[in-house]
Order: C-alpha cells, then structure tokens, then sequence
C-alpha cells in the first residue's frame, strides 16, 4: 500500500530530515518528494510505500500529527487511492 | 507520480471548503423480526440491528483516519416499523422507537430512521397506528427519525393521510415546544419517497433492498462555491454548469471509494451513492451562496430557480459518471435551518415559503427545515403538504415537507437547533384555510403520464 504525506505550514529547517526521519525509523519507504508553495505556505508532498512499515497505518499517522503539533504544522498522511479515484478515471 | 496540484487541491476542498462524506448509512431489513408480541419483536429487532451494525461506527472512523476525509455521520436505516408492527395482535407501537433508540445508542449512531409507514394509497394494517404514535416517538426518544409518504407519481395522493399529516406534524411540535418544538424536525412527509436514502431524517430500508446495505451520502456545497469563484468574472453559464460538473464527479468520486471500502471491510453489500449538496450551518458550507455566486444579490431573488435547476442538473451530470450505482435524492438539498445562507436570505425577506415551493420542483427534497408561526392552523399545514406532494407526483420526483410550527413563536422570532440543524428564522405563511379541500379527504388520482405540458 502506498500513501501520500502532505506537509503545510511554515517553512522551517528540517522538515524533510524530520517526516523522513519518522518513516524511516519504521521501514517506511519514501518513493517520491516534491514541494511547492500554496497561498504563501510551504508545502511538502511524499509518496510512501507502507509495504515495509513495521507500525500499522493509523500508528503511522498519529506519529506524524505528533510531530506536527510540536512544529506547529499540518501533517496528514492519506491512502494513495483517494488521490487516484479524484483525480484520475 | 500523482499531480501535486491534484493533491493540494484534495488538501484545499477539505481543509477549507469543509468537503466531506455526510453520511455512511447502513441500511437494515427488519422483515424478519415480526411476531405477534410486541416485546419479542422489539427485541428482535434490537438484536439485528446491533448485530449487523456492530462495526459501523470503528468502520467509518478507521476509514476517515486512514482517508483522511472527514465522514460527519454514522447511521442506520430500517425497514418502515409499520411493516414490522402490522404483525403484532397488541401493543403500543412506541415500544418499537424505544428499541430503535437503545439500539442507536448501543452501536453509537447518531441518528436512526425508519419510524415510518407508506400510505400512498391506503392504510395497511400497522399504519394507522404507527402514524398516530408518531408525536409521542419523537418526543420521547433522542435519534429516532420517522418519515410517512402520503402520495406517488404511480398512485397519487392519499389526502386522508395528508389531513391526518397536519395533526401529526404540529402534535410532534407540540410535545416538544420545551425544546423548540424540535420534534417536528424529526418527522419527514414524502411524496415519491425513495427506498435507498442515506439521509435523515428521510431515511427508511425500503421493502425492495437486500436484508442489509451500505449506502453513502456526499456533501460538499463549499467545494462548488469555491470552484465557482475561482472562474474567470466574464465566464458564460455554459462554463459554470462545466466547473460544477466536474467538481461534482471528483466529490462523488470519493463517495463511491468510501462506500467500497466500508462495503468492503464489513461485508455488506454496497447500494448506492448519493450525489447530494447537503448544506450545513458552517460558514462555506451554504447551496444558497453557490447560487449567489452564480450571480444573484440573495438567495430567492428572480432568477433563484433557475439558477438552481442548473445546478442540481448539473451535479447530477457530474456524479452519475463518478459512481457505480446512483440513488436516493440526489441532488441540491436546501434546508432552510441548516444553510447559512439560506437563513439570511429568509432573515432579511429575500427568501419567502412562495419561493422556496417554487425551487422544490428543480431539486432535490422539497420545503425543508422551514420554521412557521406556532398557531398556524393544521389544515394549513396539511395544504402546504399537499401542494407539496402535487409538485412531486406530477414531475415524477421526490418531494418532503419537513416544517416546524415554533409553538409560542410568531414570524420573525427566531428557533435555535444547535448543531448541523442551526437555526430557523419562522417564515410567515398564508392564513387563508384549505380546510374545506382538505377534510373532504379520498385521493387525488394519479396523474397521466404523457400530453405533457
């Protein structure tokens, strides 16, 4: 299973070190990172493979809304398939 | 990789434009919990439904985690309690609201419909009975919905049970005039009722659904208003029909993944996607500020009603292609309570009952949530069904009346729900009686379906 980290908020350093760090501490692969800016934010995008995360899913993201909330920023880590069934036929 | 617009553009609709899934209603047949004791078939019937709803509410809540999509409500529909009461030799048929009450508590749902009887064409056995109890169900029990449809595009209109209507909806206002007569905005009276409706307090399992389904309600009124006003200021109609249409098909589209995956993971056979505008009172939440984005001053001006048959034409074009299997009311729902801008529009006198019948025959639903002076008459209430219900039987739609008499209010006070039902400015309405129409009772043939003008 693959899923999409998204990163909004204030650019700071080490955001990727720290969202990169988390999902590598539980066998998480990232595949794919891109960033961009959205109405003055800074925003950060993952592609994720699970297939190796040694944490269920919802453990996962419950340790990325922990980061998020020490750091001030929306940290959402969402299955794959909703981006595909929105945005692709 | 995924298109980062794409993703930001998901991220966007719900973080700021409250896009989620309304509702995940599971849909129970309740046919085989009769027996002749009413105690026996109350139990039955609380047995089922937490059996077969068990896993409901952790289901969605895993699925909106995962997702990352907010799904706002957990709830369960049932065969018509009429049906099921019909079998009973004695008892009264508010014992079954109580069971349904205990049982949406045990499984942790917030709302739970099917208190209803269909009476289109005549009073089965257990519908009388059921519809009189109705005011007192409602009163006495917190998530139990009940709905009663009074007439067909196929079989007309049943006008002894549009009469009895009247009575009913002011005696649930009544009963509950404590709590600004909240009752009566539990109680839905239907013309063309649909059998697979996700949304209360409509909901019911009709007699032609399998013994249990997952049905799914989407929303998301604050994505097409945003979408609308991102379009160029010179873009023609023809253009905005397109933005609505696609922001449709991308709503309806994870509609349809959330109730596979619920379907899925529960076992239980998907029904369908209910491609609905479903307002709330949130601000960005509003069906009247799509309209008002289109072009209009205020909801209700001239212009209202067509601005609105587009939209809901145009919603319909989107998310039809978006799901496997379609149902319900699909379409813009506007509830007068539930729609910031709905209020306003009444509160300031742009948006009268007149103009409100007026958009019921291009969309969805019919005169919803609408509060009227506490002292108007039954009879008014019942003609306002019936002109209701013609709408309805005559366009082959679905058409509901769910109005609230503010009893001890007039128009111009105000009641005040709470929550997702927000607030009813009470809206006057007119004073001369139908009573005379009313009380000759019979039916109003079905119409005939072609010379159509």
């Amino acid at each position: 299973m693959r899923a999409v980290i998204t990163v909004i908020g204030k650019d700071m350093v080490g955001i990727l070190a720290a969202v990169s760090g988390i999902c590598a501490e539980v066998g998480v692969n990232v595949t794919e990172v891109s960033q961009s800016i959205m109405q003055d934010l800074f925003a950060m995008i993952m592609l994720v493979d699970l297939s190796g995360s040694t944490i269920p899913f919802l453990e996962l993201g419950s340790r990325l809304d922990k980061y998020g909330e020490e750091s001030g920023l929306s940290v959402r880590v969402m299955h794959e398939d909703l981006f595909n069934s929105m945005h692709r036929i | 990789m995924l298109n980062t617009k794409d993703i930001l553009e998901t991220i966007r609709m719900i973080r700021e434009e409250h896009l989620d899934i309304r509702t995940i209603t599971m849909g129970i047949s309740l046919l085989d919990c009769s027996r002749p004791d009413i105690k026996a078939a109350c139990d039955a019937v609380y047995d089922k439904i937490c059996r077969c709803a068990e896993d409901l509410v952790r289901t969605g809540e895993d699925i909106e985690r995962e997702y990352g999509i907010p799904i706002i409500n957990k709830r369960v529909s049932v065969t018509p309690i009429a049906m099921i009461e019909a079998a009973c030799q004695t008892g009264d048929p508010v014992r079954f609201a109580h069971a349904l009450d205990r049982a949406a508590h045990t499984v942790g749902v917030n709302f739970i419909g099917g208190y209803s009887a269909l009476v289109h064409k005549g009073f089965a056995p257990g519908d009388y009975a059921l519809i009189k109890s109705i005011p007192q169900a409602l009163a006495e029990t917190e998530r139990v919905c009940s709905s009663v449809n009074i007439g067909s595009t196929k079989t007309g209109i049943n006008m002894d049970a549009v009469g009895m209507m009247g009575h009913i909806i002011r005696e649930s206002a009544e009963l509950t005039a404590d709590r600004d007569s909240f009752g009566a905005a539990k109680l839905v009276v239907f013309c063309n009722a649909p059998e697979d409706n996700p949304f209360m307090a409509g909901a019911f399992h009709g007699a032609g659904e399998p013994d249990c389904v997952i049905n799914v309600g989407v929303s998301g009124p604050g994505v097409v208003r945003a979408a609308i006003a991102q379009a160029p200021e010179d873009a023609d109609i023809t253009q905005i029909a397109d933005i609505i249409k696609r922001t449709a098909f991308k709503i309806t589209r994870m509609g349809q993944l959330v109730a596979q995956e619920t379907s899925r993971r529960l076992c239980i056979p998907f029904g369908i996607v209910d491609l609905s505008l479903a307002p709330t009172p949130a601000v960005g939440d509003s069906v009247a500020h799509i309209l008002e984005e289109m072009g209009l001053e205020c909801c209700g001006a001239h212009g209202t009603t067509a601005c609105l048959a587009m939209l809901n034409d145009a919603v319909k074009k989107g998310g039809a292609m978006a799901s496997s299997h379609v149902g319900g009311l699909s379409g813009a729902f506007i509830p007068v309570s539930e729609d910031a801008g709905m209020i306003d529009a009444a509160r300031c006198g742009s948006l009268s009952l007149q103009k409100l019948e007026a958009m019921t025959a291009v969309c969805s639903v019919g005169l919803d949530m609408i509060a009227v002076p506490g002292d108007t008459p039954a009879e008014v209430l019942s003609g306002i069904i019936a002109d209701e219900a013609a709408i309805g039987m005559v366009n082959s739609k679905t058409t509901a009346v769910r109005l609230i008499p503010a009893i001890g209010k007039n128009a111009g006070d105000e009641l005040e729900f709470g929550g997702l039902f927000g607030s009813a400015p009470i809206m006057e309405v007119n004073r001369y009686s139908p009573a005379r129409f009313i009380n000759r009772g019979g039916r109003i043939p079905a119409p005939i379906q072609s010379l159509k003008n």
